[in-house]
């Protein structure tokens, strides 16, 4: 069980609270999570990455175990606790004016 | 004079029932003679109650209106038909002769000033026999027709405006979507609880909203969350995706950046959402970078009408100070085939087979800021104006001038005529006055506010050249804010009701066609759209 953390507009969105959970099969990584996280909610598909090159959009930043993940490759295994479930991996909003 | 029984039926004819030539007080159902009727006009005119002129279509039929003296006998008039209601079977609906009984002051001030107008609807309410199909049928409409829903899309959210047809008490619901910019909100003619909105953000991208019942609840088409097991979604509704087929798309590769290198196309967001005229599940998106896309599936899926990027003159489009957007959509009520966009900086485009092909519609256009003032392409179109019933009669706000086509747009006129300035962006056309426009001049492109600080929205009633500013009830001292492309529209109540809102969040609206404004409200994040819908 994998532990997502959205940004506010897009937990409204997709109709939750702060936080969702998920179920990987598999190796634990950033495209797995995000994956599953859009088959569960349709409604997220293309605000987190494009839809076509499923590149990270770019006022969108990934954070886990107080650590930047955003530029990771995609495949790369996500942290221990991430996969375990005892961290939660961040979907942040750049702060970014408006 | 007045006590003769035709001259009298006449004159009701002329005031109540809108007739201007022999033929129609011949026919009006009382049964004069040809030869009475003849001496009577003859001795109206000799009183200097009517004034013949020759009619504009036909120059050897004589045309009717009453005079100054005339249009003086309107309160005898409509006391008679008060009476006339209340003490004989004449087929008056006992609301409207209420109304008209309470208001008789108003009902007399509309009567001098569709007069003056030289308006061609009737002076007073039309009630019984003679009227045509077609007036009958928009009586019946008005009666039906009693609410307006204005849909504002805002840099914050989306607001839902209410009222009833008198329109003074406003219900205001939102925001919806809080925090997004709502670039555009539009119900279906075909079915008006059907809402389309257009939901964006610099940071989650693009997001197509879609309710069913008139703007309460609201859902991502195919995007809903699923129940487990969950199965592949049915669609993707924010799915924009640029045609690269071999078939259709695959010219289509670059456009013009502002800096005249080439700049391939990505979706930014849309900013139009048009339903069709006739089927609630379907609608065209004008997006940015410049393209149309058209939904047959309720906006579950999106496909791109690739004719337009790949008609020859895509490679040299380029983008305006606000984006290389596709902000216009304009669907022909009598051709279905036919539709119009409009382009920032391109110009305006027409298809004639239901958005397979299509061709540059800019001749006639002239803007300095291009290397060619008068090139097919590359003009800074803000928003082009249709009447549903003269569909071939197009207006247009370029970046400066006001233009006028009565061919389809093949050839355009300017008609600027005596505006203060032929900047804006705003332009719509009366509900029931094909002839009748309005504007909102801007300072400048350099200086985005009204002249001044007077806020004015400009009527024309001889469809430009010449143009009167309304400015009742508009602030008319250190007034700058903007009103952008999208945000003017016109509700098809009796009396046209005009709608617009403002980058300072004001929406503005005239329930008597312009003559005067009160704002609905005063204080919503900056207005990108306005629309009106007009109900049951």
């Amino acid at each position: 069980m994998i532990r997502v953390v959205l940004p506010p507009h897009l937990r409204t969105l997709a109709r939750v609270g702060p936080e969702v959970q998920v179920e990987v099969e598999g190796r634990v990584t950033q495209r797995a999570v995000l994956d599953a996280l859009e088959a569960r909610y349709p409604m997220l598909r293309g605000t987190i990455r494009d839809h076509v090159t499923q590149q990270r959009r770019p006022f969108l930043r990934f954070f886990a175990c107080e650590e930047d993940l955003s530029h990771q490759p995609p495949d790369a295994p996500l942290p221990d606790a991430v996969a375990s479930g005892a961290e939660p991996f961040l979907v942040i909003g750049a702060i970014a004016g408006g | 004079m007045v006590g003769d029984r035709w001259s009298l039926l006449i004159v009701r004819d002329l005031m109540v029932r809108g007739y201007r030539t022999f033929q129609q007080f011949r026919n009006s159902g009382e049964g004069i003679a040809t030869n009475i009727l003849a001496d009577r006009l003859r001795k109206l005119e000799a009183a200097g109650i009517i004034r013949g002129g020759r009619e504009r279509t036909d120059g050897r039929k004589l045309d009717y209106r009453l005079t100054e003296k005339g249009i003086d006998l309107a309160p005898v008039l409509l006391e008679l038909l008060v009476w006339a209601a209340r003490h004989e079977r004449t087929g008056i609906p006992c609301g409207t002769l209420a109304e008209m009984a309470k208001n008789r002051e108003q009902v007399l001030d509309d009567v001098r000033r569709r007069w003056r107008e030289r308006n061609s609807t009737p002076l007073m309410p039309v009630f019984r026999g003679g009227e045509s199909n077609r007036e009958k049928k928009r009586g019946r409409k008005e009666k039906r027709m009693s609410k307006v829903r204005v849909l504002v899309g805002t840099r914050k959210g989306g607001f839902i405006l209410s009222a009833d047809g008198k329109r003074d008490k406003w219900d205001v619901e939102g925001p919806l979507f809080a925090g997004w910019e709502i670039y555009h909100m539009k119900g279906s003619p075909a079915d008006p609880n059907r809402l389309y909105a257009s939901q964006t953000s610099g940071w989650f991208g693009q997001v197509l909203q879609r309710s069913s019942d008139g703007g309460k609840t609201w859902e991502t088409p195919g995007g809903e969350k699923l129940p487990e097991p969950y199965s592949p979604p049915a669609g993707v509704s924010n799915k924009f995706v640029y045609d690269t087929s071999a078939e259709s798309g695959k010219p289509l590769t670059t456009h013009q950046f502002y800096d005249g290198k080439p700049h391939p196309w990505e979706f930014k967001r849309v900013w139009h959402l048009e339903p069709s005229l006739t089927d609630p599940d379907t609608a065209y998106a004008g997006v940015e970078d410049a393209a149309i896309f058209r939904t047959t599936d309720g906006a579950k899926t999106w496909h791109e009408l690739a004719g337009l990027r790949g008609h020859g003159t895509g490679s040299s489009w380029q983008p305006g100070a606000g984006g290389m957007c596709l902000h216009t959509i304009l669907l022909d009520p009598s051709n279905s085939g036919r539709m119009y966009v409009a382009i920032s900086a391109a110009g305006a485009f027409r298809t004639d087979d239901g958005g397979k092909t299509w061709k540059p519609i800019n001749q006639g256009l002239r803007s300095q800021y291009i290397p060619d003032p008068t090139a097919e392409i590359g003009h800074c179109v803000h928003r082009i104006a249709m009447h549903p019933s003269r569909p071939n009669t197009l207006f247009m706000q370029k970046h400066w001038d006001v233009m006028r086509s009565d061919n389809r747009g093949d050839l355009w006129r300017e008609v600027s005529g005596n505006l203060p300035t032929d900047f804006g962006f705003a332009i719509d056309v009366h509900a029931h006055e094909p002839e009748t426009v309005y504007v909102v001049p801007i300072k400048s492109d350099g200086e985005h506010f009204p002249p001044e600080g007077k806020l004015r929205v400009y009527r024309s009633r001889t469809g430009g050249n010449e143009w009167e500013a309304l400015t009742k009830g508009l602030p008319q001292s250190n007034c700058y804010v903007d009103v952008l492309r999208g945000a003017m529209a016109v509700d098809s109540l009796d009396s046209c009701g005009i709608y617009f809102g403002t980058t300072g969040g004001q929406v503005y609206a005239s329930a008597n066609a312009g003559d005067s404004w009160a704002p609905i409200v005063r204080d919503l994040p900056a207005v990108l759209s306005v629309e009106v819908q007009t109900l049951p």
